[in-house]
């Protein structure tokens, strides 16, 4: 399926910049989403995800930039793109006082789905989403999970070409969370392009693409493979008998980024411009005396996202000295 | 077609709620009720039973029988015999008495000098409604005498003066004799009477309060819930939002409006004297222009705590300015303009002429044609200021 659509792109944003008063929540954010793919936006609370996303959803106004979703500017389409977007808020937006299936007819008429394609729609999204024994039940009574299962198959009653899902698994537990992707993947597949925010590390190495933000500014994309990829060694493990000391005496050493106790193991990032990383790590346990076995390491997505983290903060650092 | 659709969709959705909401349907149901008993019946504008005290330095049977004449009007309690006015004031003062009645040692030689008002009235002038009452007692004669008392009123307050004064000049400006002085305490005296012309007013009054502050809820509650962030993610137009948001209320004004009409015909024979059908016109037009002050109201609040306070910031000089309290005509004449303003003048109007004069539409039809310009401008105002937006 995903091959027989032109290869467009979905979002592209070009110097997306919204700020409230004195704050930039989002800053100069560049993106290209292609179509028919699971992009991801990883980054901590605040970081400006959900600013983006309703930016993308027409809620908010950019304050300088330009982006275009499904071809339209958003600025100026923001009507014709509602009609073509899915949006699953970061907190649940159904009416908990209505039944399950009261909500999906209410979000399908409101959406403009024919009847006739709505009770078919309907009755399709209650057997994917296990929801058809809920279906007389009011929503306010439902699971965490049910909830989620819910409000994703509100989104897609329209069969949107583009879905946004804000924090969609914030409040589920991990077998939920897994199915759910399951889920996402088979929605992908159909030819839906969708737009994630996670700030799950698990969540974020799924997607097809990756952004990562951080106090607004994009700071790494790209395939969470090939951005792990480019940490290369720079991440080492070091086996001790006294981790606390270890990683004291290591978290002051220069070259080291972090330092993360994982049981009696730490796992340490270095720093880019580090020629031998396990060189570096063994002369810092030596000059603190301290006993410990050194050995390279396979980065994660967590060390990409510390590594552009962190590079971001001591940018900031000497910029203030 | 889609967009009837969506506006039934949001009508039918919004009904829903409201039915399953027990608090909003206990609103609907228990304000008419309450306001209805504690105005047909709790409050009454016949003051009786003010505490009062006696400080007797007469002590004569001239004395004696000024005070049972007094106990005898039933407008005040005599609960007990101060020392002297020193004492009254100070009794007054904490609040133990409303009216002190102050007879000197030298009454009975007063009296048969015939000098004017031979005793003195102390009242509690910090409350008008018991201002005015005083004038009841102030106004009393012994037959072959000329007025008996004087009253002052003794809060040291200013601005609560001007009952009490108005009560020695009420007694001044129109010396009735006996036999009319106790037909004015008959006027007073009839509850039903008072009930039969608030309730046209209290129709209007109890309409305001829910209305407005149905269709402001109803929009804010949403934005608290995070409803709406859905709602204005989806093709849905702010037109069929705003009109799928006040129709089931129409409704619910509707019900409450026969309600109204009802209990007052139950419980105090308010009559239907012009055409129901006018009435409910009238209704019609009044309910819907408060709607859309609710929904103005709701372009404004982020919760539902601000949504009641601004339905307050209304009610309160539609309660005042409206005609409902104060006569329309005895307000200075800005105050006027203001109340032209108010929906509520205009039913009040309408409400009290049909109901209670019998008029037909086309009489006070004069007062339908503001409350239709109201709703336009304030429909107008609301869909330029909803914005399907967060910022």
């Amino acid at each position: 399926m995903t091959d027989s659509l032109p290869s467009a792109l979905a979002i592209e944003a070009h110097g997306l910049t919204r700020r409230f008063g004195s704050l930039t929540a989002v800053d100069r954010l560049d993106l290209a989403v292609s179509t028919g793919t699971i992009h991801g936006f990883l980054g901590p609370n605040g970081s400006g995800k959900t600013t983006t996303l309703r930016m993308f959803c027409g809620l908010l106004r950019p304050s300088a930039g330009t982006a275009s979703v499904l071809g339209m500017d958003i600025a100026h389409k923001a009507e014709a793109i509602r009609r073509r977007i899915g949006y699953m808020t970061q907190r649940f937006s159904l009416y908990e006082d209505l039944t399950v299936l009261e909500n999906l007819q209410f979000v399908g008429e409101v959406q403009g789905v024919p009847a006739r394609k709505r009770r078919e729609k309907i009755d399709e999204l209650l057997a994917t989403y296990r929801l058809k024994d809920r279906c007389g039940q009011r929503v306010g009574t439902l699971s965490g999970g049910e909830k989620q299962r819910l409000a994703l198959a509100a989104a897609l009653i329209h069969e949107p070409d583009l879905l946004f899902l804000d924090e969609p698994t914030s409040a589920v537990d991990p077998q939920n969370r897994r199915d759910f992707w399951e889920n996402l993947f088979d929605i992908c597949d159909r030819g839906t392009t969708i737009l994630v925010s996670t700030h799950y590390m698990d969540e974020a190495e799924r997607c097809h693409s990756l952004s990562i933000l951080d106090y607004g500014q994009l700071v790494g994309s790209g395939p969470p493979r090939e951005q792990i990829a480019r940490l290369g060694n720079r991440v080492v493990e070091v086996e001790t008998d006294t981790p606390r000391e270890a990683q004291t005496a290591l978290h002051r050493a220069a070259g080291v980024l972090s330092v993360a106790q994982l049981g009696t193991q730490l796992h340490v990032l270095v720093a880019e411009d580090a020629a031998a990383p396990v060189e570096l790590v063994t002369r810092a346990m030596r000059d603190a005396n301290l006993i410990g076995r050194v050995h390279p390491a396979r980065p994660g997505l967590e060390d990409v996202f510390v590594a552009v983290t962190v590079a971001r903060c001591k940018a900031q650092h000497k910029e203030a000295a | 077609m889609n967009s009837l659709r969506r506006f039934f969709a949001i009508v039918r959705k919004e009904f829903r709620q409201l039915v399953r909401d027990r608090l909003t349907f206990g609103m609907i149901v228990g304000i008419p009720i309450i306001q209805l008993t504690i105005f047909g019946y709790a409050i009454n504008t016949d003051v009786r039973h003010l505490r009062a005290a006696v400080s007797d330095d007469s002590r004569t049977d001239l004395s004696r029988e000024l005070i049972a004449m007094v106990r005898e009007t039933q407008v005040v309690d005599i609960i007990g015999h101060a020392s002297g006015p020193r004492q009254l004031e100070q009794w007054i003062k904490e609040g133990r008495i409303s009216v002190g009645i102050v007879i000197p040692y030298d009454y009975a030689r007063r009296l048969e000098r015939g000098e004017d008002r031979p005793a003195q009235l102390l009242v509690d002038g910090s409350d008008p409604i018991v201002g005015q009452a005083a004038v009841q007692v102030a106004g009393l004669r012994i037959p072959g005498t000329k007025a008996l008392a004087t009253s002052r009123a003794t809060d040291t307050d200013e601005r609560f003066h001007a009952a009490a004064v108005a009560a020695t000049a009420a007694t001044q400006q129109f010396p009735i004799n006996p036999v009319t002085a106790f037909e004015i305490r008959l006027d007073y005296n009839p509850e039903r009477i008072s009930a039969v012309s608030i309730v046209p007013g209290l129709l209007g009054v109890i309409l305001t309060m829910t209305m407005v502050l149905m269709t402001a809820v109803a929009i804010v509650r949403e934005r608290e819930r995070g409803t709406l962030e859905m709602l204005i993610t989806t093709p849905v137009k702010t037109v069929e939002l705003m009109v799928g948001k006040i129709v089931p209320y129409i409704g619910v004004g509707l019900v409450q409006m026969s309600l109204i009409l009802f209990l007052g015909h139950l419980m105090f024979g308010v009559p239907v004297r012009g055409s129901l059908l006018h009435l409910y016109l009238a209704g019609l037009a009044f309910i819907t222009a408060n709607l859309t002050m609710g929904l103005l109201n709701s372009t404004f609040a982020q919760n539902q705590f601000q949504a009641m306070q601004m339905t307050f910031f209304f009610f309160l000089p539609s309660i005042l300015l409206s005609g409902f309290m104060f006569p329309f005509d005895g307000m200075p004449v800005p105050a006027q303009w203001i109340g032209e303003l108010l929906p509520l003048t205009h039913f009040n109007r309408m409400s009290r002429g049909i109901l209670l004069r019998g008029a037909t539409l086309s009489e006070i039809g004069r007062d339908l044609w503001p409350l239709a310009a109201f709703f336009c401008v304030m429909m107008t105002v609301v869909l330029l200021r909803f914005r399907k937006r967060l910022d």
